[in-house]
């Protein structure tokens, strides 16, 4: 049984677990104490100073969110000199930041801007210099020097769970600030754009680079036929940026609402997901048949082929070579879509509605590309998305549900789960081993890959062939399977990864949720719960029983690997320096 | 080599006895070479008295280096220690000085008053002032 | 060129009675009606010391000395000097020369006032000798130790002796030692913080430069006394002769079996090495020093966890200061009692200061506790040269206060100096006197912390920043009566929020001038003017027209042709094009030009 320790907080009695901070305790009277540089489990480093108590007899206060509870200590969370000091604290802090509250896009979801108006701070009386002032645009990230507050959870996240060592500490006093390491830009050192030092960012300091201008211009051009494309993920966290509880399902009225924004289609990437299944799949039994690279490792995440090109490039061959879901689908609409609807290709304009920031350095790469035309022309992050949405006054929680439009439609419910961690093996083992087996199985929940545990490995038979397979998220945990890999000791056939922690339902792209909020919910179980009802309720559930994925073979591709798919929906990779 | 206690003791006293002179060795003489001491010039004053006792052959006289003694300002600092447990401190040395040091102190016997510490009435005062 | 002779006249309070400003004038006279106005130049200086044989005259560059010359020799001297060539006899200084007590520093009281402990062998051996070290004793005391005590004695010694950490926070050496030696771990380290970094303080270098075994002696009796079998030093790297003397220590003392494996037979092992800190002052602070030795960022952390329980590499780790070690053999070789009987009820033994600033006796030297400041700057360290009067002596570098002819013998020790609004520190001591402003004094200080913050909390990052900000204003003539109110402001919040020792103590010296010398403030802010003439934009240049006699010396010396005038017109300064230099005012030869 774990040690109890028991203290007072505001002279109430308090009894917890040893090692329980005194930030966690007073959460369990229902107290809450400010904290900005505070993230669970990646930066508990007591720097902000905003989450101070008096611990009788100590002489300075205390920061809460490292404090450990002890027995018989006296804490006080709103004396006096607690008030004070978190108040001038704060506005020293606002001192040296940019307020350009208004106009900034963290506006109403800043935690700084909301601890301003929890803390009642009626004015800022301190002026002077501000440290910060360089604004850096890289293909999805933007970083404003003149926002950022210095409280290192961007360089922990980057550093600790992603295992980049993109940002660093740079300088020291006054100028200390985070930066990208030696001074460069994001996209001259180890970033891969997956965006996590965003959704971790308590200010605007960092966000994504905002096309929501180039996409709207598209749809206001009345010679352009546009099409929204929705990744899985996107669903399951919509619904926050409108109020919404974390965990809502948006499925309809995202499509509703594109609607209305005035897409001429909206489609689902999903459609694309099963489809990458049939063409991984078969690639994956290929290889292993045919001695090729094993293990093979998925490729639909794009924050991830930046992490092995720049971290792995020994290893590029194990990547399968199926284009993104997101690739495949922006191909088919140019090509399949076009010709069947009689669509000049040149005028199709595909906008496509990512949880991820690396999707819009994906876009870019010449491989995505058919024709002289890129596969897709722009990618929204939800957050974007649900900007145009409130832009144009769309009332987002009346507006009814919608279906996706023919041709490229929701698919099956191994597609949904595509956006939760283990959600591609799921599926690719529902479709492979029925491939393999040549028989119908009643098999289809894979619970051991699911969940939010770093890495997930595990061995299935069937016809004769053992699978080993293993499923990692999150940069950290990639690189022990990678490094595997590289080694050659990885006893693999197959591995997913997936480059932000928990997949695509907490990717870059996904709306912002605030330290303290996720100090109590894992947001990436909520939202994955959306993704496995849906499939829970579908249907259809496994890929190739989607009728749209063979009619697309029938009249289209012919088969999966053919010489079509291979042309339209896969691709290669190159490796990249880590520095420039 | 590692050394036993005895041989610790060993060393103790025969360095003790070098220290103290009370080996055939006739004067120590201590230059300030602590980071005070050669930013004001000790290490010119070192080498040269190094030379000076080998080109003279003065086999009965140390030439050590050591620590800050305190008083930076009169940096660089010789002291000379002999046989009788005698101390004379010169101060504010040059390579120029410590020659006649030698030659007038170490050889002649006689201490060159002029370059020594001196106190009047408890007060330091650089030597240079006497007439 | 002429022959040029300098007539220097000491104008130091002492001569200064002694009517050496009327001297001047007729050694001017005299100079004047010999001719010798070409070749012979006359020159008031600082005192020499001398001031009870006032008014001293030297002659330069033959560097002549007279003592006590009336107004009534001034002829004389310049004629038997410069004239005849020949010395002026009746004032040459031999006379007293049979008082003159002179050989050996061991004579001085500069010297003589000084119990030295932790300096006992600086100076006196060579340090990197080993067997110097031994000769005088050197590792009896971690023989005594391994072979006759077991680690408890050595803490208890240790306790008993009163001994805390010279290094500035005063905590007791033996309760952190027991606290370590407490701690559950298999692995343990000692730590030693040479990363001596308050302004002009040097107590550290000079002990590791001077006798580093007695610091590696002391690192290895602490590891016995916690159960620690490895060791750092983590030393700044400007510091190359400590480094070069102590890595010698290390190697040498490997050599002879004193470090390393089975030390003296006893099984006892014990590492020792050296991490070079990059001279950032925050890594004096120990958090932020276990964070360096570990390559991390010069950071502090949180505390808890303490160093005792987790520190280097997250292991029970001891981390003391140069000086601490360096009493350690001390305390095991002659007892705890004897180092219990110097000093005072709470502050046992001496403490080493480097004493700068205003003073005569500029240097290192390491009194017992109890000690008064009087005692030291004047008694000790020969007074504030010039004849100027002593305004305050800061104490504990960027983190103390300053401490005024109020309390000036009060006799030193942690707690009295925390009581009179300093610190004790590491062991700085900068003596100001009246030409110091302490608004300019404290921003000085600031400047440094600002400099020096890491940047981790936002508090000292930007804290100090605003405060420095806020100080520059008011030296700029800038300030506003709220700006003393936002400085107390701001000061508070550093001292209960700012996440480690550096910030909690940066306000202090601004806390500190606050309280002692709130009018320097004011007259700085109300009335526009440094009283100290230090703040440039606050000091006016100004030529006395009664004192002019139009020479035209400060118009051709100023860099700005700020000065016009013509001959038998008394110059004038253009205040608007003066940019304070002041080689006006030392131009001068009728001291007509003040500053106000």
């Amino acid at each position: 049984m774990e040690k109890m320790v028991n203290f007072k907080i505001n002279g109430i009695p308090v009894s917890v677990p040893e090692g329980t901070t005194v930030l966690e305790a007073a959460r369990t009277l229902n107290i809450k104490i400010p904290t900005l540089c505070y993230l669970k489990g990646i930066n508990e480093i007591g720097a902000c100073r905003m989450c101070l108590v008096e611990i009788k007899g100590s002489k300075a206060l205390q920061p809460s969110c490292v404090y450990p509870a002890a027995e018989g200590i006296e804490v006080l969370t709103n004396s006096e000199r607690v008030r004070k000091t978190r108040k001038k604290n704060l506005e020293l802090i606002l001192s040296d930041h940019k307020r350009e509250c208004t106009t900034c896009i963290r506006s109403e979801n800043c935690e700084l801007q909301k601890m301003s108006k929890e803390l009642g701070l009626e004015e800022v009386t301190i002026t002077g210099e501000r440290s910060g002032h360089k604004v850096e645009v890289n293909t999805a990230i933007v970083r404003d020097e003149s926002k950022c507050i210095f409280c290192k959870r961007c360089i922990s996240v980057c550093n600790k769970v992603q295992s980049l060592g993109a940002l660093a500490a740079a300088n020291r006093g006054f100028k200390a600030i985070a930066q990208p390491i030696f001074g460069k830009s994001l996209e001259e050192v180890n970033c891969i754009q997956c965006g996590q030092c965003v959704i971790n960012c308590p200010v605007g300091a960092l966000y994504e680079k905002d096309d929501t201008e180039k996409a709207l211009s598209f749809i206001d051009d009345p010679e352009l036929y546009t099409v929204a494309v929705t990744a899985p993920a996107v669903r399951a966290a919509l619904a926050e940026e409108f109020g919404y509880p974390i965990g809502t399902d948006a499925t309809g009225k995202m499509v509703t609402a594109g609607k209305m924004l005035g897409f001429d289609k909206v489609f689902d990437v999903n459609f694309a997901a099963d489809l990458t299944i049939m063409e991984e799949g078969t690639e994956l039994i290929g290889r292993i048949k045919n001695g090729g690279t094993l293990p093979m490792i998925t490729s639909c995440s794009p924050g991830w082929i930046n992490y092995c090109e720049k971290n792995y490039p020994g290893q590029l061959a194990n990547l399968s070579t199926c284009k993104s879901p997101q690739g495949m689908i922006g191909a088919l609409v140019k090509t399949h879509f076009a010709q069947m609807n009689n669509i000049d290709p040149k005028k199709i304009r595909v906008v496509s509605i990512m949880p991820c920031t690396a999707k819009k350095t994906e876009i870019v790469r010449p491989q995505l590309s058919n024709n002289g035309m890129q596969d897709i022309d722009v990618v929204l992050t939800t957050r974007e998305y649900a900007r145009i949405i409130k832009g144009a006054g769309i009332d987002f929680k009346n507006i009814p549900d919608s279906a996706f439009d023919e041709y490229y439609d929701e698919g099956t419910g191994a597609a949904v789960i595509f956006g939760a961690t283990g959600g591609v093996m799921e599926a690719a083992l529902r479709t492979a081993i029925e491939v393999i087996t040549g028989e119908v199985s009643d098999k289809v929940d894979y619970p051991q890959v699911r969940g939010v545990e770093g890495i997930k490995e595990f061995e299935v038979t069937a016809g004769g062939l053992t699978l080993k397979a293993c499923v990692a998220h999150g940069g950290a945990n990639i690189r022990k399977v990678m490094d595997e890999v590289k080694a050659g000791t990885s006893p693999y056939h197959f591995i997913e990864i997936m480059a932000c922690p928990g997949g695509c339902v907490n990717g870059g792209g996904q709306p912002i949720v605030d330290a303290q909020t996720k100090a109590v919910i894992d947001i990436r179980a909520e939202r994955a719960k959306v993704l496995y009802n849906r499939d829970a309720n579908n249907p259809l559930r496994k890929s190739h029983d989607n009728p749209s994925i063979k009619r697309i073979y029938e009249e289209f591709l012919t088969e999966p690997n053919s010489h079509k798919s291979h042309e339209l929906l896969h691709t290669h990779y190159e490796a990249k320096p880590k520095y420039k | 080599m590692k050394k036993t206690s005895q041989q610790l003791q060993e060393i103790r006293e025969a360095t003790l006895a070098k220290i103290t002179l009370k080996n055939d060795q006739t004067h120590r003489i201590l230059v300030g070479l602590a980071t005070c001491g050669q930013a004001a010039g000790a290490r010119p004053v070192y080498d040269e008295l190094k030379k000076i006792v080998t080109d003279k052959n003065l086999a009965n006289v140390q030439v050590v280096q050591t620590g800050c003694i305190g008083l930076c300002r009169v940096e660089p600092i010789v002291e000379v220690l002999e046989k009788d447990g005698s101390k004379t401190t010169y101060i504010n040395m040059t390579a120029e000085k410590i020659a006649k040091v030698v030659d007038e102190h170490i050889i002649g016997g006689k201490v060159v008053d002029e370059y020594t510490i001196t106190v009047v009435d408890g007060t330091l005062i650089s030597p240079k002032i006497i007439g | 060129m002429a022959n040029v002779h300098e007539i220097r006249v000491c104008g130091g309070t002492g001569c200064h009675n002694n009517k050496s400003a009327d001297l001047i004038k007729a050694l001017k006279k005299a100079i004047k009606a010999a001719d010798l106005g070409e070749t012979v130049k006359v020159v008031e200086t600082g005192c020499f010391g001398l001031c009870e044989k006032g008014p001293i005259v030297m002659v330069c560059p033959e560097e002549t000395f007279y003592s006590q010359v009336a107004v009534e020799d001034a002829e004389e001297l310049i004629n038997t000097h410069f004239v005849k060539g020949e010395f002026f006899t009746k004032r040459l200084y031999k006379t007293i020369k049979d008082d003159i007590k002179r050989k050996a520093f061991s004579d001085t009281e500069f010297y003589k006032k000084q119990y030295r402990i932790a300096l006992k062998n600086g100076g006196a051996i060579d340090p990197e000798d080993i067997d110097e070290y031994l000769a005088v004793g050197g590792y009896t005391a971690l023989e005594k130790v391994l072979k006759e005590m077991q680690p408890a004695d050595v803490v208890d010694v240790v306790t008993k002796s009163g001994l805390r950490g010279r290094g500035g926070g005063g905590f007791s050496t033996g309760q952190k030692w027991k606290f370590a030696m407490l701690a559950q771990g298999d692995k343990k380290y000692v730590a030693c913080n040479a990363d001596e970094g308050d302004p002009g303080a040097f107590m550290d270098r000079s002990i590791l430069e001077g006798d580093p075994h007695s610091v590696v002696e002391a690192m290895a009796i602490a590891a016995y006394a916690i159960g620690a079998d490895e060791g750092y030093v983590y030393v700044r790297a400007e510091y190359p002769t400590a480094v070069k003397h102590l890595q010698k220590a290390i190697d040498d003392a490997k050599e002879y079996g004193l470090l390393g494996d089975d030390i003296l037979g006893t099984g006892f092992n014990f590492t020792l090495s050296i991490r070079l800190g990059a001279g950032a002052f925050v890594c004096g602070e120990e958090t932020a020093l276990l964070n360096s030795i570990e390559g991390l960022r010069g950071e502090p952390r949180p505390r808890p966890p303490y160093p005792a329980n987790k520190g280097v590499f997250g292991c029970p780790t001891i981390l003391n200061n140069v000086e601490t070690y360096a009493n350690i053999t001390t305390i095991i070789n002659d007892g705890w009692e004897k180092f219990a009987e110097l000093g005072t009820e709470k502050s046992k033994g001496t403490k080493v200061f480097a004493i700068g600033g205003k003073i005569n006796n500029t240097g290192l030297l390491e009194i017992s506790m109890g000690t008064t400041l009087r005692e030291i700057i004047f008694d000790i360290c020969g007074g504030i040269p010039n004849g100027r009067k002593f305004k305050a002596a800061q104490t504990g570098g960027p983190s103390g206060g300053c401490i005024t002819e109020k309390n000036l013998d009060v006799p030193i020790d942690y707690d009295n100096l925390i009581a009179i609004g300093s610190m004790m520190g590491s062991g700085g001591l900068i003596v100001m006197d009246e030409d110091n402003c302490m608004v300019d004094v404290a921003r000085f200080f600031m400047d440094f912390i600002v400099d020096e913050s890491c940047g981790k909390c936002p508090t000292c990052r930007i804290g100090t920043k605003r405060m420095l900000e806020i100080l520059e204003k008011i030296c700029d003539g800038k300030g506003e009566l709220a700006d003393i109110d936002r400085l107390q402001d701001i000061a508070q919040t550093l001292a209960n929020g700012a996440l480690c020792a550096l910030g909690q103590s940066a306000s202090n010296p601004v806390l500190s001038t606050l309280a002692n010398f709130k009018d320097e403030y004011l007259a700085h802010i109300v009335d526009k003017k440094c009283p100290a003439g230090v703040c440039k934009n606050l000091t006016d240049f100004v030529i006395d027209a009664d004192k002019c006699k139009a020479c035209g010396k400060c118009k051709k010396a100023c860099p700005v042709e700020a000065i016009s005038g013509e001959a038998k017109v008394a110059h004038v300064i253009d205040q608007e094009k003066c940019i304070k230099c002041g080689t006006c005012m030392s131009n001068c030869p009728f001291d007509a030009i003040t500053k106000k």
